[in-house]
């Protein structure tokens, strides 16, 4: 098993409240797995993902539970020992690939930091890897983009940059979280499927986060509901979406546009 | 609960206490601010004269009410001048703004890249001193600073729905600009105001200091300071006291500003 | 890109040229005729028609201000009323003293404030971030001849380390001394405009630690050393750099009225004295010398940016 997550609860604190941002969260994925958790605003689910990752400060919230990844507790870690984890096993993408690549550095440095961190590979050996995972993650031109900044890239673009970042190391698990949010859906469907297309190739797996069940259903073979910090329903995605058992996954079905509307607005990329 | 706002608490506290001081010395001062007497001469603090007395035996702590008033009002003054000038050329560039909007903002740019201390000194070179002279140099010089303020707020508020309502509602330019916006924009001109009362208070003790500022006759706290480095190494008490009335009022405003922004920062 | 830059340089160019004319024009259309305070009131009119041609008084405004701005660049400022001197050589030794004090101040000012506002950030809301953040509100409060005094009194008259108004003496010891005496001066210019930059590179970092790009950083295994080190700090350093490049107008009037506490002879005491004697040669120069490096230091302010930048680049 590749990830073993039981009754994770985050609870985040300041001086006179607190808050349970996931009360109690559980999943367990396979090698190679894509997994999906689906949700709406403030279920949970990207807390989930951040606190998996090793970003929330402990200072900040009290995050309770087992996350086994690899057979380590990544809950129960140091510091030190999580660095060694993260960005190497342990991959995530965000929302927002407009903000999440620095400004002021090149694009190459950006896909190669990773290589910075947890190896010694020469300058030479670091460019050419990170040359490879930028193909892989579907950039045209790689060695034209290695020496551009974030600017001169479209949305679609930098969320590339970012899986090609993510992958650089060839991490067992990545974490996307809402990772195609901000683009438009010609876009959309082009970086899902790239998504998928690493999956087979790599045998990554993929732990997919998002508010559109439609999109999960696109790509994941499992899905978990989440809502108010609870698992509400998990399943096959074809299950789950075609025959929900819960009210509030049919809600979440109803709510997003129809296949045909999604057809008619971005065709398929 | 929120976090307890020091700044604020501790800046009104003295604000209060040197603007207080200072504006006594406007009605009251123990002795005549003049009065010499001999055996009073380089005299220590002392219950009479608590902050000691002169090379002419004169009371300092008189002298220092006086000069702190006399700051104060220079310093009211020239904050009221550069405030209200400011004020209405920000808000018709931000407002309006197109081409005179351009020009002005380039003029103001350039006055306030020149630090008000040296184009005080030049425009006080041509003039010759005097207390008046001050006032109207630093005030004019104070202009664009407050100028920029405001257009940067009212920029920020021209294409705010509110605003276009009452456009669409003919209310008139003037009443939109001032009834409207304005009001929106007192925190980050209050804050501004207490920057601006520093540099104020900076400039004319810097001015004064140098023996171009307050003319002859007229007393300040840089001129007290100027006229007692002669004695510094025999009664520092005597450069101490102005010197300390002046750095709390420069601190009292700066942390006033510094808790009226961390109060907008929470919002 | 180089007809940004052609484009900037002409900008500069009628910048210099409109201050320079506006520093001209305050002192030339001054009331009063100098000849009378270099000759006196009984002065026949042939002495006054020699000594106007000799000043090149009798030339139309605009003829004057180019051969004064001619001047600028060879040295000849005219005649100083007051010291019966070429206004160049007056200068000439004091332009020094003051560029060496500024200079010093700026090297003080970097090298305290860039360590200490990059402590503050690293840990912040610490023992050292607390301290450092009362003691820059106080300094900040402290007019910097006040500093001066309050220097003047710890160094030298508590710890004797130098004396104040030996600045000729430790002039003729040599360099080592010359330096030592404008350190203190240096210092009383620098501390207030290093808090200031201490307050703001902290607040720059810690801005710059909430970005995205930061969270971005973490999720390779990157260290909060190494984050900050080797990703924010970058990017909190542009506006910083900016603040530092326009400070320089700042310190070169810090230093008009520090030199006065201390008595070091460099332009800024020299423009003083010239004020008040209404030698006018002399105080044009100067202001003109001193808007000059304003200008300047804008230009290069805003070149850095841009540099610095990779988004302003290209524009």
């Amino acid at each position: 098993m590749l990830l073993n997550v039981e009754h994770l609860k985050i609870t985040f604190h300041d001086r006179d409240s607190r808050f349970d941002a996931v009360e109690d969260f559980s999943l367990s994925m396979e090698e190679g797995e894509v997994v999906g958790i689906v949700g709406e605003s403030g279920s949970g689910k990207s807390m989930t993902a951040h606190a998996l990752m090793g970003l929330i400060p402990r200072s900040q919230a009290d995050i309770s539970g087992k996350a086994l990844f690899q057979g380590s507790d990544l809950l129960a870690m140091s510091r030190a020992q999580l660095r060694q984890v993260q960005g190497k096993d342990l991959s995530i993408i965000f929302q927002e690939p407009m903000t999440s690549l620095n400004p002021t550095m090149k694009i190459g440095r950006q896909v190669e930091d990773a290589l910075r961190v947890h190896t010694r590979l020469a300058a030479g050996e670091r460019k050419a890897r990170a040359l490879e995972a930028m193909a892989l993650a579907g950039l045209p031109e790689p060695e034209e983009l290695y020496s551009c900044y974030p600017h001169e890239l479209s949305g679609g673009m930098r969320q590339r940059v970012m899986i090609a970042a993510a992958l650089v190391l060839r991490p067992r698990l990545l974490i996307a979280d809402e990772p195609t949010t901000a683009l438009d859906v010609t876009i959309q469907a082009q970086i899902l499927d790239t998504l998928k297309d690493i999956n087979g190739r790599e045998g990554t797996a993929i732990l997919f986060i998002s508010h559109d069940l439609g999109v999960v259903r696109a790509l994941c073979s499992r899905v978990v509901v989440m809502r108010r910090g609870l698992i509400v329903e998990e399943g096959p995605a074809d299950q789950v979406f075609y025959h929900p058992r819960e009210e509030y996954t049919r809600q979440l079905i109803a709510a997003r546009p129809t296949r045909k509307k999604l057809r008619g607005g971005g065709g398929h990329g | 609960m929120r976090k307890k706002n020091w700044y604020l608490t501790l800046g009104l506290v003295l604000t209060v206490l040197s603007v207080g001081y200072s504006a006594l010395g406007l009605f009251w001062t123990p002795y005549s601010s003049t009065a010499m007497s001999g055996p009073d001469r380089y005299a220590l603090p002392s219950l009479a004269h608590p902050f000691g007395c002169d090379h002419m035996g004169r009371d300092v702590f008189s002298r220092t009410l006086e000069g702190a008033s006399a700051t104060l009002t220079i310093a009211l003054a020239v904050v009221v001048i550069g405030f209200v000038a400011g004020l209405v050329i920000g808000a018709l560039c931000g407002y309006y703004g197109g081409v005179a909007d351009a020009v002005i903002m380039r003029l103001c740019d350039a006055v306030a890249a020149f630090p008000s201390v040296l184009l005080g000194l030049v425009i006080l070179a041509i003039t010759g001193p005097g207390k008046y002279n001050v006032i109207a140099a630093l005030g004019i010089l104070f202009i664009p600073s407050f100028a920029r303020l405001t257009r940067g707020e009212f920029l920020k508020y021209r294409d705010r729905d509110f605003v276009k309502a009452a456009r669409l509602m003919k209310v008139s330019p003037l009443r939109i600009i001032f009834r409207h916006i304005l009001p929106n924009t007192w925190p980050v001109l209050l804050s501004g105001l207490t920057i601006g009362f520093n540099n104020a208070v900076l400039a004319e003790a810097s001015m004064s200091y140098l023996g171009i500022g307050v003319g002859p006759g007229d007393t300040s706290l840089g001129r007290m300071i100027s006229e007692a480095q002669s004695y510094f190494t025999t009664a520092p008490w005597l450069v101490l006291f102005p010197a300390l009335v002046t750095i709390l009022l420069i601190l009292g405003a700066g942390m006033l500003g510094e808790g009226i922004r961390e109060r907008l920062g929470e919002r | 890109m180089a007809k940004t830059i052609c484009k900037r340089l002409g900008l500069l160019v009628v910048t210099l040229l409109l201050v320079t004319f506006l520093a001209f024009l305050a002192f030339s259309i001054l009331p009063g005729d100098p000849t009378h305070s270099i000759l006196g009131l009984n002065a026949t009119q042939e002495q006054i028609d020699t000594l106007r041609a000799q000043l090149g008084l009798d030339l139309p405004l605009w003829q004057r201000y180019f051969n004064w701005l001619a001047g600028l660049f060879t040295g000849n400022l005219g005649t100083s009323y007051n010291y019966d001197m070429p206004v160049g050589q007056l200068l000439a030794g004091r332009v020094g003293v003051t560029a060496t004090l500024a200079g010093l101040a700026f090297v003080l000012i970097v090298v305290i404030s860039i360590p200490l506002g990059i402590l503050c950030a690293r840990y912040e809301g610490g023992v050292v971030d607390r301290v450092l953040t009362v003691l820059n509100q106080i300094t900040m409060s402290i007019p910097n001849f006040l500093l001066g005094f309050l220097l003047t009194f710890l160094f030298s008259l508590v710890l004797r380390w130098f004396v104040v108004g030996s600045f000729s003496a430790a002039t003729a010891q040599g360099i080592g001394d010359w330096l030592g005496y404008l350190f203190f001066p240096a210092l009383a210019i620098a501390l207030p405009k290093a808090a200031m930059t201490v307050k703001m590179l902290r607040s720059s970092i810690l801005g710059e630690m909430k970005e995205d790009y930061v969270r971005t950083a973490y999720s390779k295994g990157n260290s909060k050393g190494a984050v900050l080190w080797r990703y924010a700090l970058r990017n909190a350093m542009i506006p910083v750099i900016t603040f530092l490049a326009m400070t320089i107008a700042d310190i070169v009037a810090g230093s008009i009225v520090v030199e006065q506490v201390f008595a070091v002879q460099g332009i800024g005491q020299m423009l003083v004295t010239s004020i008040g004697n209404r030698d006018y040669p002399v105080v044009q120069a100067i202001v003109a010398f001193i808007a000059l490096i304003v200008v300047v230091c804008n230009f290069a302010a805003d070149a850095l940016y841009r540099v610095m930048d990779p988004r302003l680049r290209q524009r």
